[in-house]
């Protein structure tokens, strides 16, 4: 009985995270019909008003309204989340890919390139790749897409040395079909499960990635409403007006927390020999 | 003689979500000293909840229930905490487990795991312990044991292994082993080494066994008497002669006409069906299903295990009659 | 042992080599010029092109990267455009700062979320053990630069418990110093520690139910010596590699945890040289740290190594 419990309650809390991102997902995609006021409106009159009725996040430093800078900001976290884990998905895939199937002297170059990147602290690469092509959202994604790369290879190499001499490989092989399809048709399917939990996890990393960057200044332009700007923005004020320095910060921490718990959820569902929590 | 272990209507229950499951239902068996009782049964019977209910290792746990008695040496075993369980395991009490590729700690020496029994249970030094510990190897049957004492369980084989798993149960000289399993998962040549050793050292250091298993040609190379367990239940229990030549549980029957025999030309017969689900078990008797020669009674009342004919026991209502 | 560790620091060679490359040639990438930012908006070419020879700028990048390799296995980093000081000297400096922080958030794994993990398992399912589980996925899921504003504006703004910022050395001040450190090794060693706590409990989970640990009990093994001697043992065995890639994490964050305490370390120093298009700098950091970190996990490697008797060597 206590396991039964446990197990529900475990998918109850996948399925929290799940309700969570699909309400921030609405949120960025309908943003300029529920955010209450403009985000980028400046209002002189309303300069750091705390939380109350007519700003229910309270107001920055320009009077802006927290509540809109935080929906619009929803809009640039999973903007970039989908397109640098996209990036990462797509070319840190087909790395793993083709270095696992072919072996020999390809898959010790592109292991070796995935160390000499696994070597850099990503966040630091990050930052460090974000001073070489400068402060813009489309470095920003392709910065963060570039640091998770080899997590993707990694993953996906493991995968396919896994099941490369399984006899279903060999039979296709035997048959003579092309190590493309064999690539596509045999190989990638039946190593989605882990790349899939991987897929999910990476969105927390890559929306902690652009709120840390953004902080920091190394990230999307100043002037866009972001968990990370308004926090960089929020810190100075904090002092007189606390709200600036916790409300955005807890939204992405819920973003995060809930694709941390679809993960783990998803981890358990698909793929019990990954099980990180015991069941 | 009396009896080193007597086991009295012992019962283990588990809650799960899915209801009560009974593993072992009220049996009763004795073991004296230096017999070996061969527990026999199909996989999920209960025969090693059995064991482990002996040894307290079951018992621990909310959702685990005890019943009955369990005496060894006149001390009911069911009563005593952890702490005074621990003294009697390993050193009066020992265990060999099915899988001699799990049961050794990957990360200690071997010489070390064998020489911990003694540094628990006995006042001794770590050089003698270590000492003692290559002597039990060398008596096991592992050559240069001095070197061998010093390796990983890795470095061992399946075989190898084992023996030092009944040399760590053997080193405190124990009135009792519980072998479950000791050779399923080892190949068939080595199997017929180990129970070589078991019944060598049963004589050497006069200990009683307690051998469980489904393998029946173990059951009749190595065993004095035999017990046969079906869905927590004892069926039968007989000398292992008179087993053999005279079973009389329908089961017991059905268990030695599925075994190929050398020489005979007669077909196997395989027992129908399958054991029952120890969830929603049934009034009457568990092998009812099963049975070829079911009665209206045995779907009404579980027959118990009663005296048949002198040293036979069986639990079926076929034999009523007779007593 | 000796062939394979042999083999393992082999192997970080090539690794080394690709650092410096990728160090060297990603901060010739940086647009803009360092010279005509070093000389302001008032300079003429000659003394533009003598900066030039000075630094060995106008030399092919080949030569220029053969060069600066030969001086650092000499242990010459090179001296900064700005403040002409040795780039080896100004790293030697901010070392001990963020040595000091990494340590300091490593305890925390040690001293709490190892003992957690492993008591958490224990008591699977009771009260301890959900609450471990919540704080684990609070650690892994607030950014550690968030975690940090909170902490100031709960502890150093509102409590007025802890300084906001700033730094004293060790030697200088011990208690100044760990009142300094207190939030920001925190606020850094939440999230690694959170991992740690969680992977030691799924680990524990998984070893305890392995049959030596029945086959422990079964030798009359106390429950204190079960516990620690052979199930955490084992258990610790896949916390160690974690461990090693925490290790980036921990270098990574502090770059983000150094800025928002204002304490001079290596990230900060980094990032500075960032933000002024310091190159030799820049490229003396990065190497620095990611070196580090291939070091760090060269040494978690040999510990697994070391502890792991079935590694093939």
């Amino acid at each position: 009985m206590r396991e039964f419990c446990y197990r529900f309650y475990k998918n109850k809390l996948a399925f929290l995270g799940f309700i969570i991102l699909f309400i921030f997902l609405v949120m960025a995609i309908f943003a300029p019909y529920l955010a209450p006021y403009d985000p980028f409106q400046m209002d002189p009159q309303a300069m750091l008003q705390p939380p109350g009725a007519d700003h229910l996040f309270g107001t920055d430093q320009f009077g802006r309204d927290i509540l809109s800078r935080i929906i619009f900001g929803s809009r640039i976290s999973f903007k970039v989340g989908l397109i640098s884990v996209g990036l990462s998905l797509i070319v840190g895939v087909s790395m793993g890919i083709v270095a696992g199937y072919y072996g020999g002297w390809l898959d010790n170059l592109i292991s070796r390139i995935m160390d000499v990147m696994f070597s850099f602290p990503q966040i630091f690469l990050a930052l460090v790749i974000m001073a070489v092509l400068g402060t813009s959202s489309t470095n920003l994604m392709l910065a963060i897409g570039l640091v998770y790369i080899p997590i993707f290879g990694r993953i996906a190499r493991a995968s396919v040395l896994s099941i490369k001499d399984s006899l279903y490989i060999e039979a296709a092989n035997s048959i003579g079909v092309s190590n493309l399809i064999i690539m596509l048709r045999h190989i990638l399917p039946n190593i989605m499960a882990p790349i899939i939990v991987q897929t999910t996890l990476s969105f927390g990393f890559a929306i902690r990635a652009e709120a840390a960057l953004s902080f920091l200044g190394l990230g999307v332009e100043a002037d866009i409403p972001s968990w990370g700007i308004m926090l960089n923005q929020g810190k100075d004020w904090m002092e007189m007006a606390w709200w600036n320095a916790v409300f955005p910060g807890l939204s992405a921490t819920l973003a995060i927390l809930s694709f941390n718990i679809l993960g783990d959820g998803l981890r358990d569902a698909l793929d019990p020999r990954l099980r990180n929590e015991g069941e | 003689m009396r009896n080193l272990l007597e086991v009295n209507n012992l019962t283990t229950y588990f809650k799960s979500n899915k209801g009560l499951i009974k593993a072992v239902d009220g049996i009763n068996f004795t073991v004296s000293s230096r017999e070996i009782l061969a527990i026999v049964g199909e996989s999920g019977c209960g025969k090693s909840v059995t064991a482990k209910t002996i040894l307290g290792l079951i018992g621990q746990k909310k959702n685990e229930i005890i019943g009955g008695e369990v005496l060894f040496k006149g001390e009911n075993l069911l009563t005593k905490n952890y702490r005074e369980m621990q003294q009697i395991r390993g050193k009066e009490i020992s265990t060999v487990f099915q899988d001699p590729m799990t049961s050794l700690n990957p990360l200690h020496k071997v010489g070390q795991q064998i020489a911990e029994v003694l540094t628990i249970h006995e006042q001794i030094s770590r050089q003698a312990a270590r000492k003692q510990a290559i002597n039990i190897l060398t008596k096991v049957g592992i050559p240069s044991a001095a070197s061998r004492a010093e390796q990983y369980p890795h470095q061992f084989s399946g075989g190898m292994r084992q023996r030092a798993i009944i040399a760590m149960a053997l080193v405190c000289r124990p009135d009792l082993l519980i072998a479950d399993e000791p050779t399923t998962a080892l190949d068939v040549t080595i199997q017929a080494q180990i129970l070589d050793l078991l019944q060598d050292l049963r004589h050497e250091l006069k200990t009683a066994i307690i051998m469980i298993t489904h393998d029946l040609g173990v059951v009749a190379e190595i065993s004095d008497t035999v017990a046969v367990m079906y869905a927590g239940h004892l069926v039968e229990k007989a000398p292992v002669k008179l087993l053999f030549a005279e079973a009389r549980h329908p089961y017991t029957k059905g268990l030695l006409n599925s075994i190929p025999r050398p020489g005979s030309r007669k077909k196997l017969e395989p027992i129908p069906g399958q054991p029952p689900d120890l969830h929603n078990l049934k009034t009457g008797c568990n092998f009812a299903d099963r049975c070829p020669s079911v009665m209206a009674k045995c779907r009404q009342q579980s027959p118990l295990l009663k005296k048949i004919a002198p040293d036979h026991q069986a639990a079926c209502w076929l034999y009523e009659e007779e007593r | 042992m000796w062939r394979y560790i042999t083999k393992r620091i082999l192997i970080a060679i090539p690794v080394l080599i690709g650092i410096s490359i990728v160090a060297f040639f990603l901060i010739r990438l940086v647009p803009g010029d360092t010279v005509t930012a070093l000389l302001g908006a008032n300079y003429n070419q000659e003394q533009a092109a003598a900066l030039r020879a000075d630094y060995g700028l106008d030399k092919p990048l080949i030569t220029q990267y053969l060069i600066w390799v030969k001086n650092l296995l000499k242990g010459d980093f090179g001296h900064s455009f700005f403040t002409n000081q040795a780039v080896s000297s100004s790293i030697m400096e901010r070392l001990p700062v963020t040595f000091e922080l990494m340590i300091m958030s490593f305890i925390y794994c040690l001293l709490i979320a190892i003992p957690l993990g492993a008591v958490a398992s224990l008591k699977k399912n009771s009260l301890l053990d959900y609450l471990a589980t919540i704080f684990g996925l609070l650690g892994v899921s607030i950014p550690n630069f968030w975690l940090a504003t909170i902490l100031i504006l709960v502890f150093s703004l509102h409590m007025g418990w802890f300084p906001s910022g700033g730094f004293v050395s060790f030697f200088a001040d011990p208690i100044a110093n760990l009142r300094y450190m207190f939030l920001p090794s925190i606020a850094l060693g939440a999230s690694v520690g959170a991992v740690v706590m969680r992977m030691t409990r799924s680990s524990m989970l998984e070893i305890l139910k392995q049959d030596y640990i029945e086959m422990a009990r079964a030798k009359g093994v106390s429950q204190k010596i079960l516990i620690i001697s052979h199930a955490l043992k084992n258990a610790l065995i896949p916390v160690i590699t974690v461990l090693g890639i925490q290790m980036g994490y921990l270098l990574g964050g502090s770059v983000i945890i150094e800025q928002i305490f204002s304490l001079p370390g290596i990230g900060r120093l980094a990032l500075q040289a960032i933000t002024n298009r310091d190159y030799i700098l820049m490229q003396g950091s990065i190497l620095f740290v990611a070196a580090g970190f291939v070091i760090i996990n060269l040494l978690v490697d040999l510990i697994y190594a070391l502890i792991n008797p079935q590694i093939r060597y």
